[in-house]
């Protein structure tokens, strides 16, 4: 493999410096001790961390992103094993146009996937309610799922499942202690990248959510609206150290490209 | 047994066609119900939303804009992105792991944080950029950003260019390097090489991330309402305000039936064209 130029370098340096800046004076404005916007600034301060704790409105839109997340991806994983097995393993008529609905959401604007889960729950009196954003989010995250279960489903060995029958397993048996330990991989990280995406949703949400059922994607995007503050930096802040903390153990567990590619970086 | 991948599949098919294909069925036809200051939503079956949208310049403006900005920001992420995957590509090994989990990562970190960050960098006319470009001398007056259609453009391709990347990536690994190493060998010097033998085999890629970045710019919602603001409409800004400010839910739903409408047909169309293309080299 042919090194780098130093043209290659700096253009590398300056790539680097535009994807990382944003998220960077995100973080720095965030240790700012000033009431207004200040940077650069040479003091530093945890005053806007603490601050969070005054608006409980944050910490509760917090707790019920995390518990959404978890929820939602659970539901979507569990919807996701049959359907993985099935197209994964059968061929049959229709298995294309089954996998193109449940990969759909992807290519569906999620405005209008928000518009349509407004009408739709407004309708059967869902609207505004924690089920109601349950449901639409297990909806957009079970193609996440669907892909790592189904990545897993296709590369399990089907031998081993056959030995485990001429050994007298019974069918319950060779699901419960063989099939399902095997795509066990698949589908941790399909529900650690469901969470993620789930977690980070503010587009299709901000048209479901009421004011007691926010999402902090949701929360912050309304105060972003109204005014922008060192506040809602430091809120930012520790959103992207838990999404940085998740990438880190995901990208060891699994591997990054992986997960994202469908291949690792270095071979298989 | 015949009917074990439909049993399997049944409970997320169920799912899918109880809250996917109804309420987009129910959108739809809301897009032709009437509405009125005082009396709601009508359901009777009419083309006035449709008529409006296709007539009244303001919607044309509107969609021109959103067409506009999603189209500079694709040729940008490509301009800028598609070197960025090859010199990634010619990293050594725990560089190269690094660099992709740094420029790939933000994808994965909160859309509303990042455009934040943009919004912060912008600011006014004091903002960061501006001071930094004044101090080099490259502008005397600083630039607008916030509530631009630059500053959405600028903001959108840098919360899509990991997709870009991460495209034109996956066709890089396909990529045999013998081939390269063959047209060195035969006296071909590093720009025809990246001319003739890697761009081509890449360009696959190139375009299919032009597609996704296309398809996610014209519909992105968080980063226009932030740095556009309240009078830089895009469609689904549009569709936001009609749905949560006006209440005219019957005309936000034909804007966004539009907008799905119109993307599924540049998707569906750019995907046929592209694979038509390159059937031959990858067939």
């Amino acid at each position: 493999m042919s090194k780098n130029g130093p043209i290659a370098l700096v253009y590398h340096t300056l790539f680097v410096t535009f994807m990382l800046a944003p998220i960077l004076v995100v973080c720095f404005v965030a240790f700012t001790p000033e009431g207004y916007l200040s940077f650069p600034t040479d003091r530093w301060s945890l005053r806007w961390f603490y601050a969070i704790g005054r608006y409980p409105e944050f910490i509760s839109a917090f707790w019920r992103s995390l518990w959404l997340g978890a929820l939602s991806s659970a539901i979507a994983v569990a919807f996701s094993v049959p359907a993985a097995l099935a197209i994964g393993r059968h061929r049959f008529r229709g298995r294309d146009a089954m996998t193109a609905l449940f990969m759909s959401p992807l290519m569906i604007p999620h405005v209008v996937l928000g518009i349509a889960f407004l009408r739709f729950f407004t309708e059967l009196g869902l609207g505004g309610t924690f089920v109601g954003l349950v449901l639409a989010h297990i909806v957009i995250v079970l193609p996440f799922a669907l892909r790592l279960t189904l990545a897993s489903a296709v590369g399990l060995d089907r031998s081993i499942e056959h030995a485990a029958i001429s050994l007298g397993a019974s069918d319950g048996t060779v699901l419960r202690r063989i099939t399902l330990p095997l795509v066990l991989p698949g589908l941790v990280s399909g529900w650690a990248l469901a969470f993620i995406n789930s977690f980070d949703e503010v587009t299709m949400t901000v048209f479901i959510a009421a004011p007691g059922t926010e999402t902090l994607p949701v929360r912050m995007f309304l105060y972003i609206q109204d005014n922008i503050d060192p506040l809602v930096t430091s809120v930012s802040a520790v959103v992207i150290a838990v999404t940085v903390a998740a990438l880190i153990v995901l990208d060891r567990a699994y591997g990054l490209e992986r997960l994202l590619v469908g291949r690792s970086v270095d071979g298989r | 047994m015949k009917s074990t991948p439909y049993l399997l599949s049944l409970p997320a098919l169920l799912l899918f066609g109880a809250i996917v294909v109804i309420p987009l069925v129910m959108t739809v036809l809301l897009s032709f119900h009437d509405w009125g200051q005082y009396k709601g939503i009508e359901p009777v079956f009419i083309l006035k939303n449709w008529h409006e949208v296709f007539t009244d310049s303001y919607f044309l403006e509107m969609f021109g804009r959103t067409f506009r900005i999603a189209f500079f920001v694709t040729l940008f992420a490509a301009l800028l992105g598609a070197p960025e995957a090859y010199i990634l590509n010619r990293m050594k090994s725990p560089w190269r792991g690094l660099f992709l989990l740094v420029i790939l990562g933000p994808l994965l970190i909160s859309v509303v944080a990042r455009t934040l960050g943009w919004a912060l960098l912008f600011g006014g006319n004091s903002g960061l950029i501006n001071k930094a470009l004044t101090s080099m001398g490259l502008i005397s007056a600083p630039l607008p950003f916030m509530f631009t259609e630059t500053g959405v453009i600028v903001a959108l391709t840098h919360v899509l260019m990991p997709y870009m990347v991460l495209a034109v990536w996956a066709a890089l690994q396909r990529l045999d390097p013998q081939v390269e190493n063959a047209a060195v060998a035969l006296g071909a010097g590093p720009f025809t090489v990246l001319r003739r033998i890697v761009l081509p085999q890449v360009m696959p890629g190139i375009l299919s991330g032009a597609i996704i970045v296309f398809a996610l710019a014209a519909s992105a919602f968080a980063t226009p309402a932030i740095i556009g603001g309240r009078r830089l409409k895009v469609a689904s800004t549009l569709a936001y305000d009609e749905f949560l400010n006006t209440l005219n839910w019957p005309l936000g739903a034909a804007v966004a039936v539009l907008l799905l409408v119109a993307l599924v047909a540049i998707v569906v169309g750019a995907s046929r064209l592209v694979e038509r293309r390159y059937a031959q080299v990858f067939g």
